[in-house]
């Protein structure tokens, strides 16, 4: 459960980073008065749907460190037999930085009022998203082409549940950018888009960084980096 | 509102909120059944858990009737007692409790008590409520599939959730797994709208430290809650891989009826330390909603400030971010290497500083207050009771050596339904008695109130301290049919038989409760805008019960924190929150 406690600790830093700001030691009954008077306590000035954003990325990232707890745990079964990782992986790897890369640029144009280099990347990342997703369903057939079924090891089992949890978020990923696009194509104005596109760019990234744990996790490049979270552990 | 006159000079002119920015109903379906207003959402979701509640207090009937009187109901056998039992404890732990205090209470108070007009994203908030309606109908389903519902105990631990010697093996846990998964997606929907509003929607001057307790409380269960889940989720899917795909993350290598099954080499043990790293939270995810609610319940009705404010906020944060560290205590018995025993026996221990900081001040409120014991008020000390008792028990059950016995005994269930279910439960009724006022503009009937009270109450503690003494005797729970042991003198029988009529006595007493909600509903007592004379700003509204938007054109500015009751000097015991000053300063001021 390491890694879970690990994640709930950087949560815990945050939250408490935070409630820092909040004047928790202030003396409430002692203060009446209107607002202007205790500065930097209101409510936040962002906009609804971006904290929602971070609220859920810290919900899906506490499922995901709890994905890799569990795997760090049943991984040390004496039945485990690591698969081998396809070679599409780092193919499918390169199209999700692509697809990264692209709503960044999507984004920063947005900030800039530059219409067409947003769909641009808007839709080269979607596009490339949608070959991400096809290149890890092509990966799923080579594996069962040569042998590796869901039930035939932990390790397979494992590698279906996380990539496919890992898919599942970015195809709901695949939806909001779908919506966003759509506002483009209806011809919204830039002042109702930044928000849209800021938003998806920093789920994709999100995403990417996951996927990047994940796959550190499969291909048991981060053993040694376990080993050692285990080894202070225990 | 109260029509109060602020000083243009020194105070701040109240916001107003165009009225495009509400999201308007243009029928009878989007006013009533798919509404996005929070609060016909609240009402929803506590119609719904009431409802399936309902379904698991007729459970606990049931089980008790096999309890008190083994061997006279033939329809009860030793596979649908299994299967009252689980359905009666996920029931009430997640679909009664956790909806209502979460859906219910966070849906109706937490606009209305921060001053904001509806939650943030409104339509996500229906969404939740129609998941949740959903994993309920299909949990309910198990009822009538093939097998029934599974009987694998509310924990649902592997291997035998999943084996054919239990109840429900078909389609009984698949069901119960698909529903949980449903539940949880339905709750992250809501969860994200509680926390949101919270933090982005708050009217001007409701500062953090000028929120209500009871929003303090909903929020930090809702941020657990939130992180907490997802272990659920975890556990359920990979349950259901195992289950239906045959993947073995939980299940060893198993011999059934003589032939060695398919599966091998899964750890049980991951199952469990992943449904307590959401099990544990979830006590308190029940629990500081609890404390919330009976903090501004204690405040209201002895007309006094909260003693000690700042502490109750930080214990509420504390009891949060500790009770993710104290989740092995519910498995001592697993084989855990005793050092873990030892941190986690320590990590449990150290709970009880913030909650007996909690409990201190709550007496410390009441300590010379001016004390109307009224039926909310009287649920809320049943609460600090209760909660002291179950909360002594669990001092016991938190030390290695002495759960290691106790483990697995009546005792372990008569601790968690004291300070899990009968407390909040308290909490729960004390609550609805407090705010049906302002969902219906009717007081309910105070006679019948007093008297589910004390059935309700006394009952209670008939039913579950005599359950310790046998638990200590060693009768051991989730037993279809005690017997004859030498251990278990044939009082214990006699004793059995008298805490199943107490639980069919509270039971009733419960059905006149209902009777009192939908009464009151037509024939209450008309309650006026703020019968409590309370300070937050729910009472404070235009119109009782609050309209669409909750306020009028404009929003209420919060000038104060939430307990000024009783202030000297004030015109009156009670200032609320959107008062600018105590001793109102123009000519012609509100009463």
């Amino acid at each position: 459960m390491s890694a879970i406690v690990l994640f709930m600790a950087v949560i815990a830093v945050i939250v408490g980073w935070w409630l820092s700001q909040q004047r928790l030691t202030a003396k409430p009954w002692l203060e009446e008065g209107p607002v202007g008077n205790f500065p930097g306590t209101d409510a936040m000035t962002w906009p609804a749907a971006k904290i929602g954003l971070g609220v859920f990325l810290a919900v899906a990232g506490s499922l995901f460190a709890l994905f890799i707890s569990a795997y760090s745990m049943r991984m040390n079964a004496v039945d485990w037999r690591t698969l081998p990782v396809p070679g599409l992986l780092w193919f499918n790897t390169g199209v999700l930085v692509v697809s990264s890369i692209a709503l960044q640029w999507a984004y920063v144009a947005a900030r800039r009022d530059d219409m067409e280099n947003v769909i641009i990347g808007l839709c080269a990342g979607g596009a490339s998203a949608v070959t991400f997703l096809i290149g890890q369903l092509l990966a799923w057939q080579q594996l069962r082409t040569a042998g590796y079924f869901v039930a035939s090891n932990p390790a397979n089992s494992f590698f279906y549940l996380i990539t496919a949890a890992h898919g599942l978020h970015l195809i709901g990923g695949l939806v909001a950018l779908g919506r966003t696009t759509a506002k483009v194509w209806r011809g919204a104005e830039m002042a109702q888009l930044r928000l849209s596109v800021e938003l998806c760019a920093i789920y994709w990234h999100f995403l990417l960084l996951v996927w990047l744990a994940l796959l550190g996790l499969l291909t048991g490049w981060t053993d040694d980096f376990v080993d050692i979270c285990r080894r202070l552990l225990t | 509102m109260v029509d109060v006159p602020y000083d243009a000079v020194t105070d701040v002119p109240p916001a107003e909120v165009a009225e495009v920015d509400l999201y308007h109903p243009r029928s009878w379906w989007t006013r009533y059944v798919f509404s996005q207003d929070a609060k016909v959402i609240a009402i929803q979701y506590s119609l719904t858990a009431t409802a399936i509640g309902l379904v698991a207090l007729v459970l606990s009937w049931l089980m008790r009737l096999q309890l008190g009187f083994p061997g006279t109901f033939s329809f009860i056998d030793a596979n649908q007692y299994l299967q009252f039992i689980t359905m009666h404890g996920m029931i009430m732990v997640i679909y009664l409790l956790t909806a209502l205090f979460l859906g219910g209470f966070g849906n109706y108070l937490i606009p209305l008590m921060v001053g904001a007009r509806d939650m943030v994203f409104p339509y996500v908030n229906m969404l939740s409520y129609w998941v949740y309606l959903l994993a309920v109908l299909v949990l309910a389903s198990t009822f009538f599939v093939p097998g029934g519902p599974t009987g694998a105990g509310w924990t649902l631990y592997p291997p035998q959730a999943i084996l054919s010697g239990t109840p429900g093996q078909d389609w009984g846990i698949v069901l119960m797994l698909a529903s949980l998964i449903l539940f949880i997606i339905g709750f992250t929907m809501g969860g994200l709208n509680y926390v949101v509003t919270v933090l982005q929607a708050r009217t001007r001057g409701m500062t953090l430290m000028r929120m209500p307790l009871t929003v303090w409380g909903i929020f930090t269960a809702t941020v657990m809650a939130l992180l907490a889940f997802p272990a659920l989720f975890v556990a359920s899917v990979m349950m259901l891989f195992d289950r239906l795909l045959g993947t073995s993350f939980f299940m060893p290598s198993l011999v059934e009826m003589g032939q060695q099954m398919k599966y091998g080499g899964g750890s049980p043990i991951l199952f469990q330390h992943l449904f307590w790293f959401f099990g544990h939270p979830e006590v308190y995810i029940v629990a500081l909603p609890a404390f919330g609610i009976v903090s501004d319940l204690i405040s209201v009705h002895a007309r006094k400030n909260i003693f000690g404010y700042r502490m109750m906020v930080w214990a509420i944060v504390a009891i949060g971010a500790l009770s993710f560290v104290v989740w092995a205590h519910h498995m001592y018995v697993s084989g855990m290497h005793p050092k873990f025993g030892f941190f986690f026996a320590t990590t449990t221990l150290i709970i009880a500083i913030p909650t007996a900081i909690k409990v201190y001040n709550w007496v410390l409120t009441l300590w010379r207050g001016d004390i109307h014991l009224t039926v909310p008020m009287l649920f809320a000390l049943g609460f600090i009771i209760t909660f002291v008792n179950g909360g002594l028990t669990g001092l016991f059950l938190g030390n290695v050596v002495v759960d290691v016995p106790l483990s697995d005994t009546m005792f372990v269930v008569a601790h968690f339904h004291m300070v899990m279910g009968v407390a909040p439960i308290m909490v729960v009724l004390g609550a609805i008695y407090h705010w049906y006022p302002k969902v219906t503009g009717r007081m309910l009937n105070d006679a019948l109130g007093k008297f589910h009270f004390w059935v309700t109450f006394l009952g209670a503690y008939l039913i579950f301290f005599p359950m310790h003494y046998i638990g200590l005797l060693g009768v051991p729970r989730r037993y279809h049919d005690i017997g004859e042991a030498a251990f278990i003198p044939s009082s214990t029988h006699t004793l059995n038989a008298f805490i199943t009529v107490m639980a069919l006595t509270v039971g009733f007493a419960q059905m006149v409760f209902l009777f009192n909600l939908a009464w009151s509903l037509f024939k209450g007592r008309p309650s006026g805008g703020n019968p409590w004379r309370a300070t937050t700003l729910e009472w404070q509204t235009p119109e009782t019960p609050p309209g669409h938007g909750n306020w009028g054109k404009e929003l209420p500015v919060v000038y104060r924190w939430a307990y000024d009751y009783s202030v000297p000097g004030a015109a009156q015991d009670f200032i609320p929150q959107n008062q600018p000053r105590a001793t109102p300063a123009l000519k012609g001021a509100a009463p």
